[in-house]
């Protein structure tokens, strides 16, 4: 009799995605929901949608979600967090939604210790609109806004929110990942799980897991450059590790 | 409660809201509201309920927003500049459904304005407030007892019909104190929640979104919100009337103004000025049939708003040319006198040379 050894984790629905090719999305979706599923809590689970790329991973995940305001989803999380304590919420978030528009929402989630979950996909760009920058661009890269590059006498420095949220007492744990090899992408999966754990566990604080992803759309790369490129260059800017708890 | 007790309108709103089963409430200080947050602060973990004081309004709506998609009672209150910051959220609620109550307890403004009481919101709210084509159902007291008495109603019209409804006081009727009964009336027949996130537990995927990329989708979604409208217009109308029938001049006005127009016609028929007046208690729906029924003999309408007139514009409307509108408000934060109105309505007796 055949046995059945691998499949698509029943947190994610059956269907493709519209993500472009070599895009980390699809693993980032893949990691969040294995983790549902061997955590077995699909049944209390309730997902946030950022504005971006991810605007619709409520097509994607088949757990109850919500698509919010652009950057307002650990607001969002909070008013859900706070009157369903015993539901696990977590938010998904580029980096446009989280590092820009959405900073202030972010960071007073954390201070205050909300018991949310955060999986933030960093890719130093804005996909969505079209490969604008992203306050985690980084210096000297070319995006449709910054055609010259980014300068930081002109655009700033990019902005290291995790090593920012590291700082504050309502942080629990933050961990910076990245999905260009297998065996980093087995990290973030562990990563990813350990955060929904502390959650599950009543963990007094939020937990937030950094992962950076390949855009090799608007990064004007193949998928292997955009890889190469990631090794080189992206986490001398991002360093990969546990940054908290 | 069924005593009277002296409250001023912030904590009796508060309280109200509390009696009409409230979840949760999210909120950030601002003046002339801050009674608000202060009472719910001490009452809300009493009841074992939800309080929260957040960063900024962008915030407050948004936990709001939290809160409603998995179906609790949930409440935000705000004046003026504050109610700005929100509309964005508004919108949101407004697309995808979600009931919440927003208080508006309006002050001066354009901009930061002051925080004397004022009527300027009107058209922020009537409106819809913030991009898309939506409305949200405004309720307008104008006592504490009928702020009271508008909380409940305001949280069963939102869950009732899955929208956003907004209370909209302004500094007097906030800060006064007046005697006021909590009454316990029995509550609307409500539709379950059944779309609420609480959890994919042996169901279906439950999504609350605003978004449909699809050819047609948001359209159809426009027409179908328009059709809830509709149904809004049809049957939530509320408004006041006082000796309209045979009145020559009608006065209409809403909120605290009601209050000062009040005084004024009752001094002008002890004068033996002919005069009535109407008061809308939803601004939306706005009560545009019973003016325009109210037009038909011919009268003169005079609108009283603590502005430089918004709702005039819809009493124009319900009138429809049938007899003239004349306007008479102060605004940023000036409230007019009895004596102010009483005058403006002794002019208009020597019509129509006075009629502007």
């Amino acid at each position: 009799m055949m046995q059945k050894v691998f499949s698509k984790p029943q947190a994610l629905k059956d269907c493709p995605t519209h993500y472009c090719p070599g895009c980390g999305h699809g693993i980032a979706h893949r990691l969040i929901a294995e983790t549902i599923d061997e955590l077995g809590i699909r049944g209390r689970t309730i997902g946030i949608a950022p504005v971006g790329c991810a605007v619709l991973a409520y097509d994607y995940f088949d757990v109850d979600m919500v698509e919010v305001a652009h950057g307002r989803a650990p607001a969002v999380a909070t008013g859900m967090k706070r009157t369903n304590p015993d539901k696990i919420i977590f938010s998904y978030q580029g980096d446009g939604d989280l590092a820009a528009i959405g900073t202030g929402e972010i960071i007073h989630a954390a201070h205050r210790g909300e018991q949310i979950t955060v999986i933030f996909i960093n890719n130093a760009v804005f996909g969505m609109t079209g490969g604008q920058m992203a306050p985690t661009t980084i210096l000297n890269q070319v995006t449709t806004t910054t055609p010259l590059g980014r300068d930081a006498s002109k655009q700033g420095y990019p902005l290291q929110v995790s090593e920012l949220l590291t700082l504050l007492p309502g942080t629990i744990y933050i961990e910076r990942c990245s999905l260009h090899k297998p065996a980093l992408i087995r990290n973030a999966k562990k990563a990813i799980k350990h955060a929904f754990e502390l959650q599950l566990n009543n963990a007094p604080g939020l937990s937030l897991v950094e992962l950076l992803s390949p855009c090799p759309t608007y990064w004007r790369m193949t998928p292997v450059k955009a890889i190469e490129w990631m090794e080189n260059e992206m986490t001398k800017v991002f360093p990969l590790g546990r940054l908290k708890g | 409660m069924n005593e009277r007790i002296l409250m001023c309108g912030n904590e009796a709103l508060a309280e109200a809201a509390i009696i009409a089963g409230l979840d949760a409430y999210f909120g950030y200080p601002i003046t002339p509201q801050n009674e608000v947050p202060e009472y719910m602060s001490k009452r809300m973990p009493e009841e074992g309920r939800v309080f929260l004081q957040s960063e900024s309004e962008l915030a407050s709506i948004n936990m709001v927003f939290g809160a409603a998609a998995t179906g609790k009672r949930v409440m935000t209150s705000s004046s003026s500049p504050g109610i700005s910051l929100m509309q964005e959220g508004i919108s949101y609620l407004a697309g995808a459904e979600l009931p919440a109550v927003i208080v508006n307890v309006m002050r001066g403004g354009p901009g930061l304005g002051n925080i004397a009481p004022s009527q300027g919101d009107y058209f922020q709210a009537t409106r819809g407030g913030g991009h898309g084509d939506y409305r949200t159902i405004v309720l307008a007291p104008s006592s504490v007892q009928e702020l009271v008495d508008c909380m409940p109603l305001a949280f069963d019209l939102a869950d009732q019909y899955r929208t956003p409804v907004l209370v909209l006081a302004d500094g007097i009727l906030g800060q006064m104190m007046e005697p006021v009964v909590f009454n316990k009336k029995p509550r609307r027949k409500l539709p379950p929640k059944d779309w609420a996130l609480t959890g994919a537990d042996n169901r279906k995927q439950n999504i609350v979104r605003s978004l449909w990329l699809k050819e047609g989708v948001v359209e159809q979604h426009n027409y179908d919100l328009q059709a809830v409208y509709k149904e809004i217009e049809k049957n939530e109308i509320l408004c006041e009337q006082y000796e309209v029938d045979d009145a020559e001049i009608v006065v209409v006005a809403y909120g605290i103004a009601a209050r000062i127009v009040r005084g004024a016609v009752n001094k002008a028929r002890q004068e033996g000025i002919k005069v009535g007046w109407i008061r809308p208690i939803t601004l939306w729906p706005f009560p545009t049939e019973q003016i325009n029924k109210a037009a038909d003999n011919f009268k003169i309408f005079l609108t009283v708003e603590l502005s430089c007139g918004q709702m005039v514009e819809d009493v124009k409307l319900a009138v429809a040319g049938k007899a003239p509108v004349v306007f008479y408000g102060r605004a940023g934060g000036g409230v007019p006198t009895v004596e102010q109105v009483l005058e403006k309505i002794r002019q208009l007796t020597l019509r129509p040379e006075n009629i502007i």
